[in-house]
């Protein structure tokens, strides 16, 4: 097993997490994927690369660090992503049910051994 | 440039969701496939009709094309997505200089020179226009319509070092949304629609006045968070939290056209920071009222 697909495992595993992917944050294209039916990883990987470049330039505005985690909450679930290294960002979707604290830290932990 | 061209196009095949038909479109552009071009950013469109990129895309395909009211309701609507999109200013600055409405062109520059201080053809592009305004032309735009994406130019040797922006007019305390919601206001910020500061200060971690630097990368962002928790099945966005090695960052929409942003030092927890904001977005959505 690959290390992007343990990487994977290990965050669908937490309870309430519908699926995760790694994704090009530069051109937003899915690089490897374990997602549940219903949730569409393109339109979650293109999405989530775009916002996460927007928030890289908020940060650096500030003279802050990039971001190493966000989490987009909406009323129905939360969208996670861990930027790694080499421009890859994991991304997870997430129910209103999720643990999304022990997914925050799989997917630390994964992310840092992404590239 | 053919090479590209290749790889592009079977990147786009194989996942047609992805946003390299961005990158696709504008190589065969500069090559002067604006046919090709044109119907690579008309797919990108379709798939993608709320983002500025594929507008501001088009909006460039179009003037090449020499259909100049196309490409002015394309750059438009990449401005309705992201009112700070230099590309579209200086575009739309390009059109009115070419009718020969100069003040107009001036004024969108002006926009455009706040929008990203650092980019050296406006200015340019400014000097030409007061110096030349009888003479319509595209010469004295070309630098400034090239290149367009924001955040993603090539360095430009000989750019001027960044200038740290002013600092902001003291707002009297009874004018702060922000009184008592805090012991001091430094570390947020309400952002409006455009991606000005309505109230509240930020300093960047070298000292300077950094509200507006960061205003003008959150305009648009409640569309974008909206439109990703929408296409994922999430609903309607509640709140960002975002977390850098160097701070906690927690952003919240007091309405549908306006951020809040709270900035705190990383050794408060996220949890913690996000119940500020959401005390600063109530402050905020109550002083909105009052203003409004």
């Amino acid at each position: 097993m690959s290390a992007a697909q343990v990487a994977l495992d290990r965050v669908t595993r937490v309870p309430g997490v519908r699926g995760a992917l790694i994704a090009s944050s530069t051109d937003g294209l899915v690089v490897a994927e374990q997602l549940m039916d219903g949730v569409d990883g393109r339109a979650a990987a293109a999405l989530t690369g775009s916002l996460v470049a927007r928030l890289a330039r908020t940060t650096a505005g500030a003279g802050l660090r990039a971001p190493v985690f966000l989490h987009l909450r909406g009323e129905g679930g939360s969208i996670l992503a861990a930027p790694g290294t080499d421009g890859l960002v994991l991304v997870a979707v997430a129910g209103p049910e999720a643990n999304v604290g022990l997914a925050r830290l799989e997917m630390l932990n994964a992310a840092g051994r992404l590239g | 440039m053919i090479d590209e061209i290749r790889t592009l196009t079977q990147r786009l095949a194989d996942e047609p969701s992805s946003l390299a038909f961005l990158e696709l479109g504008e190589s065969l552009r500069r090559r002067g496939q604006v046919g090709a071009a044109y119907k690579v950013a008309r797919g990108g469109l379709n798939r993608y009709p709320g983002l500025a990129d594929a507008h501001d895309l088009m909006a460039r395909i179009l003037s090449d094309q020499g259909d100049f009211a196309g490409a002015f309701d394309a750059w438009a609507d990449a401005l309705r997505f992201d009112p700070m999109r230099t590309g579209a200013l200086k575009g739309i600055a390009f059109l009115y200089f070419r009718a020969g409405d100069v003040d107009a062109a001036l004024d969108h520059l002006h926009r455009a020179a706040e929008a990203d201080p650092d980019d050296p053809a406006v200015p340019q592009a400014i000097a030409r226009v007061r110096r030349d305004s009888r003479e319509a032309g595209r010469a004295a735009f070309a630098p400034a319509l090239e290149p367009l994406e924001a955040g993603t130019e090539e360095p430009v040797a000989g750019r001027p070092e960044p200038v740290p922006a002013p600092a902001a007019p003291p707002v009297p305390p009874s004018d702060s949304p922000f009184t008592g919601v805090a012991p001091e206001e430094e570390g947020l910020l309400l952002v409006d629609a455009n991606g000005m500061c309505l109230a509240g200060s930020l300093t960047g971690r070298d000292g300077t006045d950094a509200a507006e630097r960061v205003a003008a990368q959150l305009a648009g962002l409640t569309r974008e968070a909206a439109r990703a928790t929408r296409l994922l099945g999430l609903g309607s966005w509640h709140s960002i939290a975002v977390e850098s090695p160097d701070a906690h960052l927690f952003l919240a929409s007091p309405t549908a056209e306006t951020v809040l942003l709270a900035v705190r030092e990383p050794e408060l927890p996220m949890a913690r920071v996000g119940l500020l904001a959401e005390r600063a977005t109530r402050a905020a959505r109550g002083w909105l009222e009052r203003v409004q």
